[in-house]
């Protein structure tokens, strides 16, 4: 097991790594750093300045290896635009990711446990028909647009919710509904295809035959069983669900890391950038990886492969 | 049933939590003074010095005070900080001060303030990221406690202008203190505006100044705070209008903004801009296009487009159509007797084929932005048998194919920095600089001769005959200026200016 551990930890170390190069040129071959920092109407000289100011004028492959350096010894650099540490920024604008982060990954558990279960319970019927259409919508539509339609109903027609900001608890709302919503199938097939297969066990005939109420075999016997597999799929999509934040609190304006992405590659600011690509790489590798031990540890077949 | 008891229990108290949260959020502007003020870009910094983007010159215009104002409706000078001033010879200013105004911080305002800032500025190693606006500043002398003279590099007469627009005056002993970093995380300045909260990259507070002194140009503010917030999508602004969220809104596209008119709780009020659009022609040796050296292909782009329908149909009110690369406001910039070229694509055929195009040619256009606009021009082009291929960029990246002579047409636009001069508008692309790909370097005499004379006449004299030039010979495509839509509240009363700048220190409710 603790090999195996390792082996997975030194396979995400690189992972992380092979990243962050490909992010850093990436970057570069986007256009001139120095050209999009300066703005519209800089001169020949603001952009020297600038060139030299940043160390733009060295070669690209001292330019990553100096900012790896920097960063292994934990100095993440200063925001070429807001002019602050990046990891103050960063740490600043974390919480309101990880809130939202979680927050959908709740929504999502709570729609989609219920209706793979009901799908599950009641299979080829009409029901079932109705939980895999909401799952396909789910899966179908942008999230960005799933967004606007919330914001044209709960905000324009019905005027409940705020439109954008994060203030209060109401400004998490639709956010929440707009990321939840698109993970949610994936919890939804999983359920009700482990609970199809739990449903048929003979401990399952079993506890029916000794009389046993509909509900308390459904939840108690077979739901624990079937429930085992999504422990494992929620550490991974809790990852795209911090990474993919970009789009949905960049229409919201929420204060997070995801509009932070956002404005970074909006002005180039590409020490901030770098360090979000890291850090949001970092936490998909590690989450991952605790759900492969995770499923290492439930089911000893996968230690071998 | 005792289910049912408790979710009907959730369901009201969630209604009730809702609407109480909701009805403490939705007091709209005008019920507590308050403007709204969605905007979709962050300033890196709110020390005007160090951001190079529109809302910093708004904040920095609210916050701070220049030695100079320039009034918006006559385009006059007015002394603001300063009260008189005298050119004393072709590099030297000299400037009384106005007493007894105060900074936010408590500071009085004197000569050591302005001496201080204009010093600071004209460094190059304090890295002001604008040089362009602070690089002709040579020094700044103290000669009583409100009196001052200022001396330039060279020749600049566009002096005064820079200093009634990005030159605002720090506090010295503050700024000394906290430098740059302490001034964008706790901004002192002597504005109508104060800095009272700001959360960079999300929002920025505003409240009126009640000690602003009586005898600025600028009228004692009305509205008591303006909540800057940094909305970067377009939809997400436009939903947030629509439900009173927001009061203010600008930049606003055009069929966007016409969507806007219909809803009753808002209005629509565009203006002019200075900012121009045209089209560069690389004509440059080693241009890709050859075919642009050809002065008839050229004539034969321009005749190509009808700018009076762009005008009317696309790009929208306020703006119209101008023949010289210049904006017309600006001291210098005039149409007077360069060669116009009306629309007519038969001409524009006959052109074609008479440089020996008959059968058509294929050009690539780089475009930034308004790209509705570029698909217009190349329908156009199309239209006399030029067939164009789009290669839209982002804005430094078509710097970059410009300056390295890879650029065959450009749909190219300039803001002038609102700056109401010729020397901050055609030297970019006609004076050697990066992205001039044209260089004719009789354009460029005229052109510097303009910018360095003190005598406003020659100035004149020489902008025109370098305009004159750029126009006969078919340098570039003049097009049209573009207006800005602001969509608003209804209940607030303002004007649109040409240089982009709501003034919210003259606004009022209706």
């Amino acid at each position: 097991m603790i090999g195996y551990i390792l082996k997975r930890l030194g396979l995400a170390l690189l992972v992380a790594l092979a990243v962050s190069i490909i992010a850093f040129f990436l970057l570069r071959l986007s256009g001139d750093i120095a050209v999009a920092i300066a703005g519209e109407g800089a001169q020949d000289e603001d952009l020297r300045l600038i060139r030299q100011t940043y160390g733009l004028d060295r070669p690209l492959v001292i330019q990553y290896l100096d900012w790896l350096w920097q960063t292994i010894r934990g100095d993440f650099g200063t925001s070429i635009y807001f002019k602050t540490e990046v990891s103050k920024l960063v740490l600043e604008k974390l919480p309101t990711t990880i809130i939202l982060g979680f927050s959908a990954l709740g929504f999502a558990l709570l729609i989609s446990i219920p209706l793979g279960v009901l799908a599950a319970v009641y299979p080829n019927t009409w029901i079932d028909r109705l939980a895999l259409g909401i799952a396909v919508v789910g899966q179908a539509m942008p999230n960005f647009f799933f967004a606007l339609i919330l914001v044209m109903i709960f905000s324009i027609s019905l005027r409940w919710l705020p439109v954008s900001g994060s203030g209060t608890w109401l400004h998490f709302v639709m956010p929440t509904i707009a990321l939840g919503y698109y993970v949610a199938p994936a919890f939804m097939r999983l359920i009700r295809a482990g609970m199809i297969e739990v449903l048929s066990a003979d401990y399952i005939r079993t506890a029916r035959a000794k009389g046993l109420p509909a509900g308390k075999v459904i939840f108690k016997h077979a739901l624990r069983n079937a429930v085992v597999p999504v422990v494992a799929l929620t550490a991974v999509q809790l990852g795209f669900l911090l990474g993919g934040s970009v789009v949905i609190e960049t229409i919201f304006a929420l204060d997070g890391l995801g509009y932070l992405a956002y404005q970074s590659i909006t002005y180039k600011d590409f020490p901030v950038m770098q360090i979000i690509v890291l850090l949001l790489s970092v936490l998909y590798v590690l989450l991952t990886l605790a759900s492969d031990i995770a499923n290492a540890w439930l089911d000893p077949r996968i230690r071998v492969a | 049933m005792k289910f049912m008891h408790k979710a009907a229990l959730l369901g009201l108290a969630s209604t009730a939590l809702v609407s109480v949260a909701f009805t403490g959020t939705a007091l709209a502007g005008k019920a507590d003074n308050t403007i709204r003020f969605a905007y979709d870009q962050a300033p890196e910094s709110v020390d005007p010095y160090f951001n190079n983007v529109r809302i910093g010159v708004i904040i920095g215009q609210h916050v701070w005070d220049t030695l100079v104002y320039r009034d918006p409706n006559t385009n006059e000078y007015k002394g603001q900080l300063a009260t008189a001033w005298k050119q004393v010879d072709d590099r030297t200013i000299e400037f009384d001060l106005r007493q007894g105004v105060k900074f936010h911080n408590g500071e009085e305002f004197d000569a050591d303030d302005v001496v201080y800032t204009l010093n600071f500025i004209s460094k190059p190693e304090n890295k002001v990221v604008t040089q362009n606006n602070v690089s002709w500043i040579e020094k700044a002398e103290k000669l009583d406690k409100y009196k001052v003279r200022l001396t330039t590099k060279e020749v600049f007469p566009a002096a005064i202008e820079y200093l009634a627009g990005p030159i605002v005056m720090h506090p010295n002993e503050y700024y000394e203190k906290v430098g740059p970093k302490g001034q964008n995380d706790r901004p002192v300045g002597s504005g109508p505006y104060k800095v009272t909260n700001y959360v960079p990259g999300k929002s920025i507070t505003l409240e009126k100044n009640d000690q602003y002194f009586k005898d600025s140009p600028k009228p004692q503010p009305k509205i008591a705070k303006i909540e800057i917030r940094f909305i970067p999508d377009r939809q997400t602004q436009m939903a947030e209008v629509i439900s009173n969220g927001i009061d203010f809104i600008m930049h606003v596209p055009k069929d966007q903004a016409d969507q806007l008119e219909a809803v009753p709780s808002l209005q629509v009020v565009s203006g002019e801009t200075m900012r121009i659009v045209f089209m560069q022609m690389n004509l440059l040796d080693g241009s890709p296009a050859p075919a642009l050296k050809d002065e008839r292909v050229r004539k034969a782009i321009i005749h190509a487009i009808d700018r009076e329908s762009m005008v009317k149909n696309i790009v929208g009110s306020g703006s119209r159509v101008i023949n010289t690369i210049c904006f017309p406001s600006q001291f210098g910039c005039t149409d007077e007797g360069a060669m116009r070229y009306p629309y007519d694509p038969a001409k524009a055929k006959q052109l074609l084929a008479e440089a020996g195009y008959a059968n058509g040619l294929n050009l690539d256009i780089l475009a930034y932005r308004e790209r509705n606009q570029t698909e217009a021009l190349i329908g156009y082009l199309q239209a006399v048998g030029i067939k164009t291929n789009l290669r839209f960029l982002q804005y430094a990246a078509m710097r970059e194919q410009v300056a390295s002579n890879k650029a065959m047409l450009t749909h190219q636009t300039w803001g002038s920095f609102s700056v109401n001069d010729v020397s901050a508008s055609t030297p970019n692309y006609f004076a050697f600089r990066s992205e001039d790909i044209t260089r004719d370097s009789q354009v460029r005499d005229l052109l510097m001769k303009g910018n360095t004379s003190v005598d406003p006449q020659v100035r004149k004299d020489s902008y025109k005959g370098a305009l004159k030039l750029i126009a006969d010979k078919a340098y570039a495509v003049p097009l049209y200026s573009l207006p800005v839509y602001y969509v608003a509240t209804s209940d607030l009363s303002f004007k649109a200016y040409p240089d982009e700048l709501p003034r919210f220190w003259e606004m009022t409710w209706k």
